[in-house]
C-alpha cells in the first residue's frame, strides 16, 4: 500500500474575485506574487514532510487558473526531488496530448527517475477541456495525439540502441536518443489519469495502471472495465498496484476535528468548476454523440461546470462540484458517504478506506488530498502527521489478496459472459 | 431543393442541386448548407447550382489523412474537374470563401468569378492584433451577439431539432475547429499568394459584424488584383442570412459585368 498526499496548490485569495471563470481568462492581477511565495513554499515544505512520515508525494498542473499555481507538473517533482530521500513522487498528469515536446518530456522523466534513483512514477493525463488554451492543442483528435504520444515517450524511454526516427501524424522526430536514461528499468511504471469508460478500458488495454479521481462508488465499475480490457489484450486481470484512488482527505483527533478540516479542504469543490462556458467544450474534446446529447438540451457550449457525478451509498447525488458555492450545503459526513473523501477520526478514516479497497475490488495506492482549500499550514501538517501516525501503518498491514482472487475471478467469469 | 450522395476520389460527401444555367458553386461556413435559405432558393435561380457539404461537415466522410484547409481545396479541385465544370462562379462564407480563395491560388481555370462573403484566411493585422475574434472563446450567447446584426432573430432552440442534424451540427463544429484552430483561422501564406488570383473577385462584408475586425476585408481587396468591396447595412457576419436580397442584388450586377 503506498499512500501520496497532494495538494493542487491553490490560489484561494482570488477565489472571491469578481470574475465569470476561475480559469483562463482570470486576470493574474488578482496574484499577488507574495503570497503566492507564501502558498508555494508552505506545500512544498508539506510534500517534504511527507518524506519524513513515510508518505509519497503527488504533484499536478494547470493553468492559468486561482485554483492550482503549478503549471508544470516537473517544476515541484523537481524540486521534491532534491529535498526528499525515500519518498515515491508521482506526476499525476503529465498532459501529453497538450505539450508538443513529448521527447522533451521524456528527457525530464529519465532526468527526475535518476536523480531520485528511481522514486519517480508516470501519470499521463488527457486533461480537463479547459487545459488546451495554454499550449494552443487542437481539442480535435486529442485521443489520437495521446496514444500516438504515449508510444513515442515509452519508446524513446526504453530505446537503447542509438538513434531512432519517428514520423507520425502528430509528431516528427529524426534523432531520438535520450540521455540519460531512467533509472528504473526497462522504465517507470506510467499511469493514466482520468474518470471516464474511455481512459478506464484504454489504459487497461495498454497495460498501464489507472488513476482514478474522485468517482467515489462507481470507481468500482471503472476499474472492472480496467481489469477486463487489461485481460482481453493479455496483461492478466489489473493487480490491485496499478490503481490508484483520489479523494479529498481530513483526519483529527475528534470527528469533529476531522470533519472541519475536511470542510477546509472541500473548498476545492467549492472552486474547481467554475469555468467560463466557451471553455467547457471545445469541439472535438467529447465525440459527436456526446455533443449531440448536450445540444438536445440546448447546452450548445457545456454547462457551468459538471465534474462530479458523486452519489451516497443509497443513490442520493451530491449537489457538488457545479460551479462556484455548489458544496456549502454538503457536510463531510456526506462527502465520506459517497466516497470522495475519508474524513474523521482514524478509525473512521482507516474503516472508509479499507470499506472503499473491499467495495472497487482492490486498490494499491492513494492520492489523499490533505491540503486544499484555505486549510492553513499548520493544519495541513497536523492533518498529514495524524494520519501517517494513526492510519498508514494500519493501511499498511490491511491483507487485499484475498479481495484480489475473489475480483479476479468475478473478472473471469465477466469475460466468459462475454 | 434535394441533397445527394457523390464521390470524389474516394470521399463520399453530401450535394445538394437545384437549378439550371450557367454553373454556381456554393461553399458553406460552420452552419452548413441551409437548403430552405432565401440565398441558397435565389442562388438557384440564377443558375446550376451545386452547394456540396465539406469532407467532414455535415454527413460527408472526412479522410485520416486529411490535416488542413489545402486539402480540402484539392478536394474541390477534384470535384470542379470530376463535375467537368467551366466558367464556375464561386461562392464562399467565411470559411467557405477561405476555401475559395485556397482553392482559386492553386488552380483557377475553371473559373469565372468569385464571390467572397465575409471570407477569413488571412493574417492583416500585426501579432498583437486580432483580426477575427476567437469563437471558441465565447459562450454561445455572446457568439450570436457578435456574428448578427439582429442577434435575438438568430437563438435557436436545439432541442427541436433531430438527431440527424444535431449529429451534422456537432461534425461541422468539429471540422471547423480541426481545419481552423492553429493558426487560427488562417493560412499565414495566402495572402502571399492571392496575385494568383486574376478573375474578378467580390467581396462582400456586413456592416455590422463583430466577428471581423475593421480593415480586414480591405487587406483581401489590396491583395487581389481584380476585386472590389460591398458592404451590406443592417447585417453581421453572415449578410446572406441576414439581408439575402441584398446580397443577390450585388451578385447579380457582379455577374452582369464584363
Amino acid at each position: 500500500m503506498r499512500v501520496y498526499h497532494f495538494s493542487e496548490q491553490p490560489y484561494h485569495g482570488a477565489w472571491e474575485a469578481d470574475a465569470p471563470s476561475l480559469r483562463v481568462t482570470l486576470p493574474n492581477k488578482h496574484c499577488d506574487p507574495k503570497v503566492a511565495a507564501d502558498l508555494i513554499n508552505w506545500r512544498l515544505d508539506e510534500w517534504q514532510l511527507c518524506d519524513e512520515l513515510g508518505l509519497n508525494i503527488a504533484c499536478n498542473e494547470h493553468h492559468s487558473s486561482a485554483t492550482c499555481l503549478s503549471a508544470s507538473v516537473n517544476m515541484p517533482i523537481a524540486m521534491m526531488a532534491g529535498r526528499t530521500q525515500r519518498a515515491r513522487i508521482m506526476a499525476s498528469g503529465y498532459a501529453i496530448a497538450q505539450r508538443p515536446d513529448p521527447i522533451r518530456l521524456a528527457e525530464e522523466i529519465a532526468y527526475i527517475d535518476v536523480a531520485t534513483r528511481g522514486r519517480l512514477d508516470v501519470g499521463f493525463v488527457k486533461g480537463a477541456p479547459y487545459e488546451i488554451s495554454p499550449t494552443n492543442a487542437n481539442p480535435v483528435k486529442i485521443t489520437e495525439r495521446f496514444w500516438d504520444a504515449n508510444d513515442l515517450i515509452l519508446k524513446a524511454l526504453t530505446h537503447q540502441d542509438g538513434p531512432f526516427s519517428w514520423e507520425s501524424e502528430w509528431y516528427h522526430f529524426r534523432q531520438v536518443n535520450i540521455w540519460p536514461r531512467p533509472y528504473q528499468q526497462p522504465r517507470p511504471s506510467v499511469f493514466v489519469t482520468g474518470g471516464s469508460p474511455g481512459t478506464a478500458k484504454s489504459s487497461g488495454a495498454n497495460g498501464h495502471g489507472f488513476i482514478n479521481i474522485l468517482s467515489g462508488w462507481n470507481a468500482r465499475t471503472l476499474f472492472d472495465m480496467h481489469r477486463l480490457a487489461s485481460l482481453e489484450a493479455g496483461h492478466g486481470v489489473t493487480p490491485w498496484s496499478k490503481f490508484v484512488y483520489t479523494a479529498l482527505m481530513g483526519v483529527g483527533e475528534t470527528r469533529e476535528e476531522g470533519h472541519r478540516r475536511l470542510m477546509d479542504i472541500a473548498g476545492y469543490f467549492r472552486t474547481t468548476s467554475k469555468v467560463g462556458e466557451a471553455f467547457m467544450n471545445p469541439p472535438g474534446y467529447m465525440d459527436v454523440a456526446g455533443n449531440v446529447r448536450w445540444l438536445k438540451a440546448n447546452q450548445t457550449r457545456g454547462r457551468a461546470g459538471n465534474h462530479f457525478q458523486a452519489a451516497k451509498r443509497d443513490g442520493e447525488k451530491l449537489a457538488i462540484g457545479s460551479g462556484v458555492g455548489t458544496g456549502l450545503g454538503v457536510s463531510a459526513q456526506d462527502m465520506a458517504d459517497a466516497a470522495i473523501a475519508f474524513c474523521g477520526t482514524p478509525d473512521d478514516v482507516y474503516e472508509q478506506m479499507t470499506e472503499f479497497i473491499s467495495h472497487a475490488g482492490g486498490v494499491g495506492n492513494f492520492v489523499i488530498m490533505a491540503q486544499g482549500g484555505e486549510m492553513p499550514h499548520h493544519e495541513a501538517c497536523a492533518n498529514l502527521e495524524l494520519f501517517s501516525k494513526e492510519v498508514l501503518p494500519r493501511l499498511e498491514e490491511f491483507d487485499q489478496s484475498q479481495i484480489h482472487a475473489d475480483t479476479e475471478e468475478r473478472v473471469l467469469s465477466q469475460r466468459d459472459e462475454g | 431543393m434535394q441533397t445527394a450522395t457523390m464521390t470524389v476520389d474516394h470521399v463520399g460527401i453530401d450535394v445538394v442541386r437545384a437549378g439550371s444555367g450557367r454553373p454556381l458553386v456554393f461553399l458553406h461556413s460552420v452552419g452548413g448548407v441551409d437548403r430552405d435559405g432565401a440565398f441558397l432558393q435565389g442562388l438557384a435561380d440564377r443558375g446550376s447550382l451545386t452547394a456540396p457539404w465539406h469532407p467532414g461537415f455535415g454527413h460527408s466522410e472526412l479522410p485520416g489523412e486529411y490535416r488542413s484547409v489545402g486539402d480540402l481545396a484539392l478536394f474541390y479541385l477534384d470535384f470542379l474537374e470530376q463535375e467537368g465544370f467551366e466558367e464556375v462562379v464561386l461562392v464562399g462564407v467565411s470559411f467557405g470563401a477561405w476555401l475559395a480563395a485556397e482553392i482559386a491560388v492553386r488552380d483557377a481555370h475553371r473559373l469565372a468569378k468569385l464571390v467572397m462573403i465575409s471570407p477569413v484566411g488571412i493574417k492583416v493585422g500585426d501579432r498583437e492584433t486580432r483580426d477575427i475574434e476567437d469563437v471558441f472563446a465565447m459562450s454561445q450567447d455572446e457568439l450570436t451577439e457578435a456574428a448578427y446584426a439582429e442577434p435575438e432573430r438568430r437563438k435557436r432552440d436545439y432541442s427541436t431539432m433531430s438527431d440527424e442534424d444535431l449529429t451534422a451540427l456537432a461534425r461541422s463544429r468539429e471540422s471547423y475547429a480541426f481545419f481552423g484552430w492553429q493558426p487560427y483561422m488562417h493560412n499565414p501564406t495566402l495572402r502571399r499568394w492571392l496575385h494568383r488570383i486574376k478573375q474578378p473577385v467580390l467581396v462582400i462584408g456586413g456592416t455590422d459584424d463583430g466577428l471581423l475586425r475593421s480593415g480586414y476585408l480591405e487587406g483581401f481587396v489590396e491583395s487581389l488584383p481584380n476585386a472590389r468591396l460591398s458592404r451590406i447595412a443592417n447585417a453581421g457576419h453572415y449578410p446572406e442570412v441576414e439581408q439575402p436580397q441584398a446580397v443577390l442584388d450585388l451578385i447579380d450586377s457582379f455577374l452582369e459585368e464584363e
